[in-house]
């Protein structure tokens, strides 16, 4: 019985390990300096509760990380993007 | 504000002890030192309660903006963003008027300035970030493009 389903032949290979590789967007696109003026931008690294998303959900470098939180909180300080949100997006 | 005095006293020697025995090996002139190393630039934006009338407003950004030149700023750019919504509400009001100033200094401005901040009740937030040289690269940048949507709003009109 096992050997008969071990037969099984597949015409395209199942796509199984094939994940894309998650990149740092910074390092790809030259970017410096992250502005927390810029509050559109920045809403792509939150959740829809105005929370920083993680590293290894955005795949930001770490050094990149740090201005992206650091670009995050100064625009809660002047109101720019809420500390708490509820369908931020 | 003992702390920043002694602060501010040791780098005063340092300067001296670098202006004395470095800059003759170096040939720089000693005031050209003095000036190219301590100065920063600064970014400053501060939200106006909506309370103000636009004279009123105008008042206390151009108070702001006479401070910083009296005390040897030298203002590279301002900026108003004019009545903004805030994503939350601050001292129960949910609009503000924006100002920016990017501005040059040695940076002993910053505490009175703040000082000034706190103190004035039209102000309800403000934020003072010192620019890297990415950040100010960045900012040169943004005006140009800035500069560039307005003239093209010109146009259009």
């Amino acid at each position: 019985m096992a050997q008969g389903n071990s037969d099984i032949k597949y015409l395209t290979p199942i796509a199984v390990d094939t994940k894309k590789k998650k990149y740092c967007r910074f390092k790809k696109s030259r970017i410096k300096f992250i502005d927390y003026k810029d509050a559109d931008f920045l809403l792509k690294f939150v959740n829809e509760q105005g929370k920083i998303l993680p590293r290894r959900i955005t795949g930001t470098s770490t050094k990149y990380q740090k201005k992206v939180a650091q670009a995050v909180k100064r625009a809660r300080h002047l109101a720019l993007m809420p500390y708490v949100a509820d369908l931020l997006k | 504000m003992k702390f920043r005095a002694k602060n501010l006293s040791r780098r005063l020697v340092i300067n001296e002890i670098i202006s004395i025995f470095a800059l003759p090996f170096l040939g720089i002139n000693n005031q050209s030192f003095n000036k190219i190393n301590i100065m920063n630039q600064y970014e400053t934006v501060f939200i106006l309660t909506p309370v103000l009338s636009d004279e009123q407003m105008k008042e206390a950004v151009k108070k702001y903006e006479g401070y910083l030149k009296k005390n040897g700023a030298e203002i590279v750019h301002r900026e108003n963003w004019g009545m903004r919504k805030l994503a939350y509400p601050i001292q129960k009001k949910s609009t503000g008027f924006y100002q920016l100033f990017e501005y040059k200094n040695d940076g002993s401005i910053i505490t009175d300035l703040e000082l000034q901040f706190k103190r004035d009740e039209r102000i309800l937030r403000f934020l003072t970030v010192k620019l890297d040289k990415h950040a100010v690269a960045y900012n040169e940048k943004r005006r140009i493009r800035l500069a560039a949507v307005k003239t093209e709003k010109v146009e259009e009109a």
